[in-house]
């Protein structure tokens, strides 16, 4: 092995990206404008439902600039259906997904047709002139009514409704572990759908070469090697002659991990006219258009003791899919079910998921993907149970969860995790927070009757991420593996280029990588250029999503470094006429013990092995190496969030005091970058938990389909945020990181949430539905004291 | 078509447009200064900020024939050289971005606040971003990278 | 989105302006600052033929004082407003609301005209102009006529204005020593108001001698909280007081249900936004 001397790892650099972004040079992917580049628009149902008469395009070929325009019927041939890739069960219902609707349409929002013009002006105008007859069908909205015997079928073919039943029960029978219980708690939750709502609108670019049969595509897409796959597939356009670039993107949560229509559209009008195309979504288009998050109802039992310790947990999961199956939508609810009995010990689990079409958006990963409904549920059933048993929340949790010297710990939902100390990360935040004398405070406002009640939420969660074990995945009946694939090339003049199988879109990969790199290799920072994000360049690679990109990729990096170093070595020694156990290497020199004038630099040694004119025998030149990494287990970040909220009784407005999270995510490669996720995540947590819901009436229509409806919130709806850390390295990886995309998002919405329905215990509110709107929070005040 | 004359970061163009055309297309579209994106179409999330006269302005709420006889500054036209805006500076000290789809409209958002108020609180940092969404940062080093670009002190 | 095609006029006058208003008959928009109007186009939920911009024309812009009157230009935008000393001493009100207004940004841009001739019920500008007591000055081929705010909301985003009239100027009675406050509950922070009051408070020995309170988004029109404010007269400004003449305050109106609110909770907040309004600008609390 090599001594890494980590002068990198662990320190708050500022970040490479920086500087384009900061100044405007950037490359969207709308920013790409070429000669003869043609513009997509799409046409879309109005309609939740509906059986498609007619459609005619000719009038929107009149109109001036437009060059072509297909209904679905016309481009049928020679574009399949979209993919799904995670077909959970062997009985799962899959419908057919033409990226252009041809008989049906299925949600308001359903592509219809599409006019392809000179310019984007022309082309919405053009839209308009088409002329399309629905007969309307009766839309499915409620996910109950839509598994009744006669309810009306979003794919009629089908026969039902239901996409699959996926159960999983560990541990001991149930049943009768709950005959065991003194407390039995029932709750339903809802989680409310989202739009993901990044801020790049998506767009795609598709630049043809008839003549070679070439395709180069440009995308807003955290997945530009499985895109790359999946769009071979489904337009039968040969995977080696397809190339994806996923260009400067400007976030993603889960919303660009997946195979859109859109881009296979423009590949195939691309292809079919032989010129380069762009499409680019509004605003309001993407409302409808992009996939849409969470949107389940969850039924959650716990049985406990009368001292609280828990028995058992059941968990009866309905997931609205929406009117397809996108790539990975069946799968995001099997992702949580891991993840329901959160850090507690218990003697059973019983979990069922139920996937249920209905006539609205697609869903999909939406950051954390599972794991925050799991959270949820638990965590606020967890309040629950604490008020029932007269516990405070905190000294029920210490009861159950799972003891520091207890790791590597097997969870009752069959996952091992493998660190943690969950006892300091609350201590911490505790002491951070003032719980004390916060409790203090609320219970004589109770006292005095004060129309503004504090409540304190706690979340001690965990999750798993860094996806990450190809083998589970497999059992899971994922499409793919979960492996990640870095290289490293030494330059002839010492730079280094990292090629990494990541495609950030916020994730500061560029500087990560570089610092990990750095310090394997012993060379300067600014020395190393991180290449992702074009399969051309970066050829193998598994892409950013469940927090995986540090945990499995950047320990791919680090792994090809010590190879390189590896491979340096032998160089070195046979230029120093030594043997390799007799060299010392730091910062970047190799060195002969006992005679540290006998050395070289692995620059030099690139460079000699560049050249080649001198390699040890039987070596190949260069001393570039690559790694492909598949983690053994997945990462288990955990922590302790506090919230402290004020709701103003009179008008339900509940406003976040303080936030406090003690976040362990492991080693910590860059302070910063994972301060910045901590709190982008918390933000996203917070506001599923106050603010943000797709909102559809009773005819399907989506009413909030504009940001002046769907509320983002801005920097006055948020508080500033305490962070802070313990570290327990990750033992599924070489980094000891754990990952840190998605474990605000998880932590957050029950910390907040279980923050309003403490403020309103007293006055015998037990829950308050997400999002928490004042409207709902007075209602549930005004039931409460009925 | 009507005939506008805008001067952008310094350079003048005369142009023959649309009435409709709105000044981000404008920007984007026909003078390649993409540096301004567009990030929704009811002017809430304010990516598109740009400097219209002296005031901070949604371009994608404003048509370029608005803008006709006007001086505009985007992102692309803050820095001298090699030398950045304090702001843009800023940003990048306190890690005030990680997409960065929004950061052209939050500096000149926050460009536009120092002009008025040179030394904000906090929370009127807070006040002047509300109409622009960040979905990536959480705001806080936002207003972190804001108070230092005024010179004050911020706690990190 | 992208705006539908549109002609184009930019009148010098306000004489040009509603020349060519009245030419184009039913089918011109009025464009001034366009925060209203650049939306509703890239929605595509307006599909005006010929879009008149009145946004250069000279004299429409400013505030000047009229004997007992402040005249404010039509043209005056939401940011002039807010650093006008005239409107910060005789309408504090006004100042209050437009701080209120969408974002900085929309404020450079946005003018008090373009707010009120649009008449949406959720703005927060058309309480403030009834609780006032506004007149909107309106110049048509017929020339100029004066059409008092209570008069001037006719329903949902309709106002008194003819196709062919311009609005020129909002007329504002100068108050002083009347307090002020204008109490906007809105669920993130540039969210339309879910309901809005505005409320003037003349106080005499402890008491409240007068109150005017405007509504927003409690109906088609902004309203007045007729009922409370008759409740209010006399009344000592002191908290049950305010509490018991202020229950009144959701009288007569109709509210509309979105997902945010249903028109129970609208009633229900009007009466406790108006309650602490009112106090407010009594100076009790």
């Amino acid at each position: 092995m090599t001594e890494a001397t980590e002068r990198e790892v662990g320190r708050a650099r500022l970040r490479k990206e920086d500087a384009r972004l900061v100044t405007g040079q950037t490359t969207w992917t709308d920013n790409i404008q070429m000669t003869g580049l043609l513009h997509l628009a799409i046409l879309r149902s109005p309609m939740a439902h509906a059986r498609v008469d007619r459609v005619d395009v000719s009038p929107a070929l009149e109109r001036p600039g437009v060059v072509a325009a297909f209904a679905g019927r016309d481009l049928a041939d020679g574009l399949g259906s979209l993919p799904c890739a995670w077909p959970v069960t062997e009985d799962i219902v899959m419908p057919d997904h033409p990226p252009v609707a041809v008989d049906e349409v299925r949600y308001a929002g359903d592509p219809v047709a599409v006019v392809v013009a000179r310019d984007r002006y022309a082309a919405a105008d053009a839209l308009e002139a088409i002329e399309v007859d629905y007969t309307p069908l009766p839309p499915v909205l409620d996910l109950e009514a839509a598994l009744a015997e006669d309810a009306p079928l979003v794919h009629a073919d089908k026969g039902t409704n239901r996409c699959y039943v996926w159960p999983l029960a560990t541990g001991e029978d149930y049943a009768r572990v709950k005959e065991r219980a003194d407390v039995v708690l029932t709750r339903r939750y809802r989680q409310q759908r989202l739009i993901p709502s990044a801020m790049e609108p998506r767009a795609v670019v598709v630049t043809p070469l008839p003549a070679s049969g070439e395709y180069t595509l440009h995308s807003t897409t955290q997945i530009p090697h499985i895109l790359r796959i999946m769009l071979a597939m489904v337009t039968g356009i040969p995977e080696h002659k397809l190339r994806v670039i996923a260009p400067d993107v400007g976030g993603g949560f889960g919303s660009k991990l997946q195979v859109y229509g859109e881009e296979a559209l423009a590949l195939a009008v691309a292809r079919r006219l032989g010129r380069p195309v762009k499409w680019t979504e509004s605003r309001s288009e993407g409302c409808l258009a992009t996939h849409h998050g969470r949107g389940m109802i969850q039924d959650v039992e716990i049985a406990a003791t009368r001292e609280g310790r828990l028995l058992g947990l059941k968990v009866d999961l309905l997931a609205d899919m929406g009117a397809y199956l996108m790539l990975v939508t069946p799968g995001v609810p099997i992702l949580g079910a891991f993840m329901y009995p959160g850090i507690y010990k218990m003697d059973a689990y019983d979990f069922t998921c139920t996937g249920v079409f209905t006539t609205r958006t697609p869903t999909d990963a939406y950051r954390g993907a599972g794991r925050p409904e799991a959270t949820f549920a638990i965590e606020r059933i967890m309040d629950e149970l604490a008020a029932e048993l007269g516990l405070d929340p905190i000294e029920l949790r210490r009861r159950n969860w799972i003891r520091r010297e207890e790791f590597p710990y097997p969870s009752i939902a069959g996952l091992t995790y493998d660190s943690g100390d969950y006892a300091a990360a609350t201590d911490k935040a505790l002491a951070l927070f003032g719980y004390d004398d916060l409790r203090a405070e609320q219970q004589k406002r109770h006292e005095r009757g004060d129309p503004v009640r504090l409540g304190i939420g706690v979340s001690t969660y965990t999750e798993m991420c860094g996806l990450a074990p190809s083998r589970v995945l497999g059992d899971l009946r994922y499409g793919a593996g979960g492996w990640e694939a870095a290289s490293i090339r030494m330059l002839p003049t010492g730079k280094v280029e990292v090629v990494t199988g990541t495609s950030p879109h916020g994730q500061g990969h560029v500087t990560s990588w570089s610092q990990i790199a750095a310090d394997v290799l012993g060379v300067p920072f600014e020395d190393v250029e991180v290449v992702h994000g074009d399969t051309k360049a970066a050829p193998q690679g598994m892409d950013t999503y469940g927090s995986r990109s540090l945990v499995v990729g950047g320990a791919a990096v680090h792994q090809a470094a010590v190879k390189v170093v590896g491979k340096a070595r032998k160089v070195a020694a046979h230029l120093l006429e030594a043997d390799e156990d007799d060299l010392d290497f730091a910062g970047g020199v190799f060195s002969v013990k006992g005679s540290p004038e006998a050395r070289t630099t692995i620059q030099e040694i690139a460079f000699a092995a560049f050249s080649s004119h001198d390699m040890p025998e039987g070596m190949e030149p260069t001393i570039n190496a690559e790694h492909v990494m598949d983690p053994e287990n997945f990462s288990y970040p955990h922590g302790t969030h506090l919230c402290a909220v004020e709701v103003d009784t009179e008008t339900g407005r509940s406003t976040i005091r303080s936030y406090v999270c003690v976040d362990d995510v492991g080693r910590v490669v860059n302070p910063l970058i994972v301060e910045g996720q901590v709190h982008g995540g918390v933000a996203q947590g917070i506001g599923q938990a106050l603010y943000e819901e797709a909102v559809y009436d009773d005819e399907g229509n989506l009413v909030s389909g504009t940001l002046a409806d769907y509320l983002v919130p801005s920097a006055v709806d948020l508080p500033d945020f305490v962070t802070d850390r313990t570290e327990t390295p990750a033992t599924s990886n070489p980094l000891g990181a754990k990952g840190v995309g998605e474990s605000g998002t998880i932590a957050a919405t029950p910390a907040v949430v279980n923050a309003i329905v403490d403020a309103l215990r007293p006055l015998g509110v037990t829950d308050v539905a997400m999002p928490c709107t004042p409207q709902r929070v007075w209602q549930a005040i005004e039931e409460a004291s009925a | 078509m009507t005939r506008i004359s805008v001067t952008v970061d310094g350079t003048t163009y005369e142009d023959e447009v649309e009435p409709r055309l709105l000044l981000v297309h404008y920007l984007r579209d026909r003078l390649g200064l993409t540096g301004t994106p567009v990030g929704c179409d009811t002017s809430n999330c304010g990516a598109c900020t740009v400097d219209l006269d002296g005031e901070s302005a949604k371009s994608c709420s404003v048509l370029a024939v608005q803008a006709d006889g006007s001086e505009v500054t985007t992102v692309q036209g803050l820095a001298r050289g090699d030398a950045w805006h304090p702001l843009q500076q800023a940003f990048r000290e306190r890690h005030a971005l990680q997409c960065g789809y929004c950061t052209p409209g939050m500096i000149m958002a926050a460009r536009d606040l120092l002009r008025e108020n040179p030394a904000p609180t906090a929370d009127e940092v807070r006040h002047a971003l509300e109409g622009n969404l960040c979905r990536c940062t959480g705001y806080q080093n936002i207003v972190r990278a804001v108070l230092a670009a005024s010179g004050q002190e911020v706690a990190s | 989105m992208i705006p539908p095609a549109f002609d184009y006029a930019r009148p010098a006058s306000v004489e040009e302006a509603v020349r060519t208003l009245a030419e184009a008959g039913d089918e011109a928009k009025v464009l001034a600052g366009g925060q209203s109007l650049l939306p509703l186009l890239r929605l595509r939920l307006a599909f005006p033929e010929l879009v008149v911009d009145v946004g250069r024309i000279p004299g429409l812009s400013g505030v000047r004082e009229d004997g007992d009157t402040l005249v404010i230009g039509a043209l005056t935008t939401h940011h002039d407003i807010l650093r006008d000393p005239l409107v910060g001493r005789y309408a504090g009100l006004l100042a209050a609301a437009t701080r209120t207004v969408a974002d900085p940004a929309v404020r450079h841009r946005g003018t008090l005209g373009g707010s009120l001739a649009h008449a949406d019920p959720a703005g927060d500008l058309p309480a403030v102009a009834l609780a006032l007591d506004a007149e909107l000055v309106v110049v048509g081929p017929q020339g100029r006529r004066t059409i008092p705010a209570r008069e001037f909301f006719v329903d949902y985003l309709q106002s008194a204005l003819r196709p062919d009239e311009l609005l020129v100027a909002v007329r504002v009675p100068k108050r002083e020593g009347w307090g002020f406050r204008y109490e906007k509950f809105q669920r993130v922070a540039q969210a339309w108001a879910v309901v809005g009051v505005a409320a003037l408070v003349r106080r005499e020995n402890g008491h409240i001698a007068e109150a005017r309170i405007g509504l927003t988004n409690m109906g088609a029109t902004p309203l007045r909280a007729a009922a409370s404010e008759a409740a209010l007269a006399g009344v000592p400004a002191v908290a049950d007081a305010v509490a018991r003449a202020t229950a009144a305050a959701a009288e007569g109106t109709r509210p509309s249900s979105d997902p945010s609110a249903t028109p129970e909770y609208r009633a229900h907040l009007a009466r406790v936004l108006t309650r602490r309004a009112v106090l407010a600008a009594a100076g009790g609390e």
